[in-house]
């Protein structure tokens, strides 16, 4: 391990001490100790950088370079849009595409920031002479920001704990498995530069409270305004930073240094915020920005009490002084804070916001919520999946932090703590949990390993390190030297080493993997495994999306659930009932209840949307699990959420959801089952099996002779995953 | 007096112009056709029709221009004619290519026709006679009925001409073979004596009929071969004086037969391949040159990844499928790009100058193109380009970036409109090139690490605090 070669800056500026053993080594090169560590320090943070960036490009080794998933395509097309119309048009952009016939007002709702930085990039990179294509700088934003937040997390480790530990943090993030699920390569989404903004903002402003700088503190709020134009998470930040500043007020560590940085950050954090359309007035009078605006008073009521408490020397006037100022702070912020909410100046929270705090609000009041699977509660497994062994280390670098308390690792601590339990809450969130989850094993990591080396090292120096004090390092090794004379004490600070670096490898070894097998398939491209063992690739969607966009007409309005909706729009260039951007349930009911209706009721709900097409997808012949039949029953929901004709329990049969012959019968002839199994009963799907053998859920069809009237099956791709119909017109009365 | 005098003038000078213009270029009415033969190959989309025609001059001055006629229709379809000359006995024959330019004939003839003259290599006698063989090759002409099939209908066509060749000449003995491509033949017109055995209709032969008579008819047909048709390539030929030859091709690909109509039912288009789609068309071939490299096949939307390359050391050929079979119709789009060895295709010639020899053609065999654009970008650097192109082109000069160009790359743009395989052909492109332009972007990238390495050693060296 190379930790040892640069401790404090204390230890370091005494050469003598800790590093004769690698000068000897060294010689040749006749560096000077400080530019040796330098020197170790830069390649080792440019290999993490390099790693970092490699380790995501698994899935253009393996497939191509595309965007994947849903909502990066939403974010490619944007992106596409804004350099070829320039930022203002983009600004301005009403796309009449999607949300069909309502239209989406793009520039307002949406987080710029991912798009205007791939198209800074982008012009910078032409700007430079390098011709890429757009897609390119696309695909490869997120692992490139991954890459930086490496450095911010070394940066970061160095502020709250030393180097080493810092360049710990660095290699572990740059590896760990829950941030690459959200930053391979061709995952263009706002997550992939949100953490690099989320861990910068922080980074920048745990050192302006360290400092107690403005200039610090400005960055902090540029680092802010830059998480606000990236990605709807940075409600965090605006809750966490407050919370800390009242954690540290209630510690008594209230300093004239947090009060410069908390106030010049939410001030001018503030003020830049509310530059994003999307944001805008919110940020002043939404339920989830108050908590803020709250500790902002009472740092002035602190700082108030404070200038009393000096010009004020008689201490029992003060007390007085103090409880009234106390009493009326707090009844006039309550009854701001009652007045604001009874005249609806202030919202009150939103629907995802109670979901984070309350997990089952989601599934009782809001389906559309629950229905996502990445909004689920995270499950033992995908932590264990997504940490590995830094949900061992993660306790341990608690401890560490306790230990050596300071402004910085109480910091360090409650992000720690409130992301773990968001992450407990909701899968996805996993994401925001990682930085610290890092951060803090790397201290665990480094301090133990600093501990042992240290341990090791001590045999003919107890004298010289028994006379310096005041690091941890220092007093580890003193105990070591008291520790002295039990016999095998080297031989096992060499095992506990020898167990670090094997836990460490396979941490190591277990992110490759996870990485390779679980997070680089573009899941819009599916590849099994063939009889032989040879690589079969299903190009269905893209076979559909391209089919659209060729052989349709260019006015042709598309209905299909709301997960395809974005895809429809970038790949098909077609317009769209509804899509990813749930914003309107009302308008994702109607095309959940047009799904779940029978036919001729279903071509009404059709025809008043103007509807020419409707896509469905189909696993059942190649058994691909998430198709439409399978997330049925969320279409029910959320139908019935709004439509009170649609009733989920006539889709069950004593609450079971089956598609054979036992199934319920309004389930057997909704328009989602005719569009999903027409013609399947002819089809020999497996060997031994009757036809109509539906493989994704291992039953025979119950309906095999189902009959359209007023849809006709336009274009069904090769493995039928992809099933479109046109509408027909309504027949001549006479 | 004196107007008056000026007008007749005027009048007499225009009378002469006029009188010497019309007998300049009068069609010779000297030839008759003593024998001829046509045969029409009507099996694909794209018709050729051989014309064998015994001219002999009964005139009394020797003559050199042969004029053929074609209706305006066939015109607009024809995308080239060709025409050799056949000289001696039987079995020894050799066949010189001559010279066919489109011509205007002033005199109005009974029927609408435009005209193309052959130019013969040595004037004919009178009395003499010799043997023509012209080839016309016609795209989009023929004419689906009906024109909306459903999945599991076959493809039925029209086909217009005349069973007596339209020409200025009088023609002693004719005869039209057509052959169909199946012995499937809905209906067609008999102009006695007419005879059908098995995919052969012959009409003829035909004695002695007189300038411009025309015998109209009709043949529908089955064919279901693939009409694939190109609307437009673009190919791009980027050269790099570092040793590789860059092509892209990007392709817009329509089934132009009869249009699909209602449904496309997966299921019997994958358990009944015989009767259902008997139109479409699933695979495509493309031959590239030998020693092609780096092959891609992509569109808009990715990678498409259903396609197999088979190379050997004479030539390679792509097999590619579109995302999706094309019924009539149908679009798609699609890019394909290869690398090639720099010195199988550029040479030096004589002058000091450089030269590009490349097909010009579409790699997909068999295919139309109507609109064909080959783009050459040059080395940054290079001037002078010229092109040699064997039949008539548009051509214009282009500016296009690259990657670390400074000045931007001369392209040179060729076009050609409906263009059919018979075109295929080489080309060359000659511009002279400075090898030192070579070093231009290897030495600026040298320049810009340099300049950083010395940027980092410069900030490692200088401190910029102020307090000391």
């Amino acid at each position: 391990m190379i930790f040892y070669n640069n401790p404090k800056p204390k230890i370091c500026s005494n050469p003598t001490m800790s590093n004769s053993s690698t000068s000897d080594l060294l010689k040749p090169f006749k560096l000077k100790t400080k530019q040796q560590e330098l020197l170790i320090r830069v390649s080792i943070l440019c290999l993490v950088y390099i790693l970092a960036f490699i380790t995501r490009l698994f899935s253009v080794l393996r497939y191509e370079s595309m965007i994947h998933e849903f909502d990066p395509y939403f974010n490619y097309r944007t992106t596409l849009y804004l350099t070829q119309h320039g930022f203002y048009d983009f600004w301005n952009w009403f796309d009449y595409e999607s949300w069909y016939p309502l239209g989406r007002i793009v520039g307002g709702t949406l987080y710029p920031g991912l798009m205007v930085t791939a198209a800074l990039i982008y012009r910078l990179l032409h700007f430079l002479r390098f011709a890429v294509h757009i897609r390119e700088v696309c695909v490869l934003t997120a692992p490139f920001f991954a890459s930086n937040t490496t450095l911010v997390a070394y940066f970061f480790g160095k502020e709250i704990w030393d180097s080493g530990a810092g360049l710990v943090a660095a290699i572990l993030i740059a590896v760990c498995p829950g941030y690459i699920s959200r930053s391979v390569a061709g995952s263009y989404d706002n997550e992939g530069v949100a953490i690099f903004a989320l861990l910068f903002t922080f980074y920048l402003f745990v050192k302006a409270v360290n400092k107690g700088s403005l200039a610090w503190g400005l960055a902090s709020a540029f680092g802010y305004f830059y998480m606000v134009s990236a990605w709807g998470g940075y409600v965090f930040i605006i809750n966490l930073i407050p919370l800390y500043v009242l954690v540290l007020l209630i510690t008594g560590r209230y300093s004239m240094r947090l009060y410069v940085a908390y106030n010049c950050m939410y001030i001018l954090g503030m003020l830049l915020a509310m530059q994003i359309r999307f944001v805008g007035f919110q940020h002043v009078q939404s339920g989830e920005h108050m908590a803020a605006m709250g500790v902002f008073f009472l740092m002035q009521v602190f700082y108030f009490l404070d200038w009393v408490k000096h010009m004020l020397s008689d201490t029992k006037l003060f007390q007085e002084f103090l409880s009234i100022t106390v009493t009326c702070a707090v009844a006039a912020g309550g009854i701001a804070l009652g007045v604001g909410v009874a005249s609806g100046y202030i919202s009150p929270w939103t629907g995802r916001f109670y979901s984070l705090l309350d997990p089952t609000y989601a599934k009782d009041h809001i389906p559309i919520i629950a229905s996502v699977s990445e909004h689920q509660p995270t499950a033992w497994s995908s932590f264990m999946f997504d940490f590995h062994i830094l949900l061992f280390l993660f306790p341990a670098g608690l401890y560490f932090c306790f230990k050596r308390l300071s402004d910085a690792t109480i910091f360090i601590v409650m992000y720690g703590l409130t992301s773990m339990y968001f992450a407990g809450v909701m899968v996805r969130l996993i994401l925001v949990a990682t930085p610290a989850v890092c951060l803090i094993s790397a201290i665990a990591v480094s301090a133990t390993v600093k501990n042992l080396t240290v341990l090791l090292r001590s045999k003919n120096k107890v004298a010289q390190i028994g006379s310096t004090k005041g690091t941890s390092s220092a007093k580890a090794s003193s105990k070591a030297s008291l520790d002295q004379s039990q016999p095998f004490q080297k031989n096992g600070a060499m095992a506990l080493l020898f167990g670090a670096f094997y836990l460490l490898s396979r941490y190591a070894t277990h992110c490759t993997w996870v990485t390779s097998e679980a997070y680089s398939s573009p899941s819009i491209v599916l590849a099994a495994r063939g009889a032989h063992g040879n690589r079969v690739i299903f190009d269905d969607y893209r076979e559909a999306y391209f089919w659209l966009r060729q052989n349709t007409p260019p006015d042709a309005k598309v209905m299909s659930w709301w997960d395809y909706g974005y895809q429809i729009t970038a790949m098909g260039n077609r317009t769209v009932i509804v899509d990813n951007n749930t914003w309107n349930n009302t308008h994702i009911a109607t095309v959940g209840r047009a799904m779940s209706s029978y036919e001729d009721e279903a071509y009404e709900i059709i025809r008043s949307l103007d509807v020419d097409y409707v896509l469905v997808v189909f696993g059942g012949v190649t058994g691909y699990s998430s198709d439409d039949i399978n997330k049925f029953l969320w279409m029910v929901r959320i139908g019935g959420g709004v439509f009170p004709v649609i009733k989920e329990p006539d889709y069950l049969v004593n609450g079971e959801y089956r598609v054979d012959k036992g199934a319920a019968p309004k389930m057997l002839n909704c328009l989602m089952y005719k569009l999903s199994y027409y013609r399947f009963g002819e089809m020999m799907t497996e060997y031994g099996k009757p036809p109509g053998y539906d493989r994704a859920r291992g039953v025979e069809i119950g309906n095999k002779d189902i009959k359209l009237e007023h849809l006709e099956e336009a274009f069904t791709t090769s493995n039928w995953i992809v099933r479109i119909y046109k509408v027909k017109p309504p027949n001549n009365r006479w | 007096m004196e107007a008056w005098i000026r007008a007749r003038v005027t009048l007499a000078l225009t009378l002469f112009a006029l009188l010497f213009f019309v007998s300049r270029s009068s069609p010779p009415r000297q030839f008759v056709i003593s024998n001829a033969e046509r045969r029409i190959d009507l099996s694909s989309h794209i018709i050729n029709v051989h014309l064998t025609l015994k001219v002999e001059n009964t005139g009394t001055r020797p003559a050199s221009e042969v004029v053929l006629a074609l209706t305006p229709t066939e015109v607009d379809h024809l995308a080239m004619v060709d025409a050799l000359a056949i000289k001696g006995k039987q079995k020894k024959t050799t066949s010189v290519r001559l010279e066919v330019k489109p011509t205007e004939l002033p005199d109005a003839p009974p029927i609408d026709a435009k005209y193309f003259t052959i130019y013969l290599a040595d004037p004919l006698n009178s009395g003499e006679s010799t043997t023509l063989e012209v080839l016309y090759v016609f795209m989009h002409f023929l004419e689906p009925f009906p024109a909306e099939i459903a999945q599991s209908e076959s493809q039925l066509v029209f086909y217009h001409d005349t069973a007596l060749i339209l020409s200025p000449y009088h023609i002693k003995q004719q005869t039209t073979f057509i052959k169909t491509p199946s012995t499937k033949v809905e209906s067609f017109i008999r102009v006695e004596p007419t005879n059908r055995v098995g995919t052969e209709i012959k009409y003829g032969p035909y004695e002695d009929c007189p300038p411009y008579t025309i015998s109209p008819i009709h043949v529908h047909f089955e064919n279901n071969s693939p009409f694939a048709v190109v609307e437009e390539l673009v190919q791009e030929i980027e050269i790099s004086h570092w040793g590789n030859i860059q092509v892209t091709e990007h392709y817009t690909l329509v089934h132009a037969g009869a249009r699909h109509k209602g449904v496309f039912s997966r299921v019997d288009y994958q358990s009944r391949q015989f009767s259902n789609g008997a139109s479409s068309f699933r695979y495509l071939l493309a031959r590239l040159p030998a020693r092609v490299h780096s092959v891609y096949y992509r569109d808009e939307i990715g990678n498409i990844s259903s396609s197999h390359l088979r190379t050997n050391s004479l030539k390679s050929e792509l097999e590619i499928e579109p995302r999706y079979p094309l019924f009539g119709g149908w679009k798609a789009t699609f890019v394909i790009g290869y690398g090639l060895p720099l010195q199988d295709f550029l040479f030096e010639s004589s002058d000091d100058k450089r030269y590009l020899n490349f097909t010009f053609g579409c790699p997909l065999i068999g295919m139309v193109v109507d609109k064909l654009t080959i783009k050459v970008v040059l080395p940054e650097g290079s001037t002078d380009p010229s092109p040699v192109v064997p039949f008539p082109v548009e051509h214009r000069l282009e500016a296009k970036y690259s990657s670390l160009d400074v000045i931007g790359r001369t392209v040179v743009v060729l076009e050609k409109k409906n263009f059919v395989p018979m075109h295929n052909s080489h080309f060359q492109v000659y511009y002279t090139f400075n090898p030192i332009f070579m070093l231009a972007e290897p030495l600026m990238l040298a320049s810009a690490f340099f300049m950083f390495f010395v940027a980092c050693v410069a900030y490692i060296h200088i401190d910029l605090s102020i307090r000391k």
